[in-house]
């Protein structure tokens, strides 16, 4: 793939015939894909805010122990399965496939331990503090509407990444697919980690109780 | 083991910058959990959270996502029309701080 390469010619980038990006297509439309995901989530967080604001008796159901110190772990195994995904992908470049797929494996296991934990803290609301989808002893259901919506759809792009890791580790142990694959899979990693850096604050931390 | 010859992309930041980053955002999280137990009062933690969520997404797009180190005008069409959209919706929240004055008295 050298088809994007600059030519010495004189002229504009933008008129033709040249990647005006000098990035492949694959990478290019993973932005896409994640800006637009973005928008979606900012709609999410901002329906949370909106509904937190217009709602004065907004319940404060995260007791600094087990919840907060459990999203905390969380967020620790998701920055930490960033760092070794940017290592899968900086092994790959140096065309060090053994050791990409060992950083890809290290990334999954970080991945599925957030999901663990994610789940155990949702078990953990919805049997000792009440709280489901429609209803809380607080009485205001669009907390856990959008709590559980906001969450939700973050553990759904986690388990997609696992699924997709799972996809791409196993061909690059066979020796296919190139670096340029992996740093696109690893462009969505981080971006999962990316919308966990503002629903941990936003919805945990604000929501804290010692 | 492949046979074929991978491509080198040598360009881009090394493992002692992702380790640096990677300590730094684990040190930004560890300053939102303590505000948080200590339970700063609301507006001060509100903006202080958002603000270091910001660096830090900053953070990981640069350096992580390698944004940094593509051109300029990857980031020009990506992130400006993006920033607009979420500012726009922040036109409506004016009408949260209303809702509670006007629910009629239970």
């Amino acid at each position: 793939m050298s088809t994007h390469v600059t030519t010495a010619a004189t002229g504009s980038l933008w008129e033709g015939g040249r990647s005006p990006y000098l990035t492949n297509s694959k990478k290019f439309g993973m932005w896409l894909f994640i800006i637009s995901d973005s928008l979606t989530f900012s709609a999410m967080l901002f329906a949370y805010t909106y509904s937190r604001v217009s709602n004065p008796d907004w319940p404060t159901p995260f007791h600094f122990s087990p919840s907060i110190i459990f999203s905390s772990v969380m967020t620790f195994a998701l920055l930490t399965s960033s760092l070794t995904m940017v290592m899968a992908v900086h092994s790959m470049n140096r065309g060090n496939r053994a050791a990409a797929a060992r950083w890809l494996l290290a990334t999954m296991a970080a991945g599925a331990t957030f999901v663990g934990l994610h789940l155990t803290e949702w078990m953990n609301l919805i049997n000792h503090e009440h709280i489901t989808a429609f209803g809380n002893e607080w009485g205001v259901p669009q907390f856990g509407g959008t709590f559980f919506a906001i969450t939700g759809l973050h553990m759904t792009h986690v388990v997609i990444g696992l699924i997709y890791l799972g996809v791409i580790c196993q061909a690059v142990m066979r020796g296919k697919f190139k670096a340029e694959d992996v740093e696109v899979a690893g462009l969505y990693w981080h971006f999962v980690d990316l919308v966990w850096m503002f629903v941990f604050p936003l919805v945990y931390l604000m929501s804290a109780r010692v | 083991m492949s046979t074929h010859v991978e491509e080198i992309s040598g360009h881009g930041p090394g493992i002692p910058t992702f380790a640096k980053v990677w300590a730094a955002l684990l040190a930004m999280t560890a300053i939102e959990v303590f505000l948080a137990y200590m339970q700063t009062p609301m507006m001060i933690m509100l903006t202080v959270l958002l603000g270091l969520s910001v660096i830090k997404a900053a953070l990981i797009i640069a350096y992580f996502m390698h944004l940094k180190f593509e051109r300029l005008s990857l980031f020009l069409t990506l992130f400006p029309m993006l920033i607009f959209c979420i500012v726009l919706m922040l036109i409506f929240l004016g009408d949260a701080y209303r809702i509670p004055m006007m629910r009629p008295p239970v």
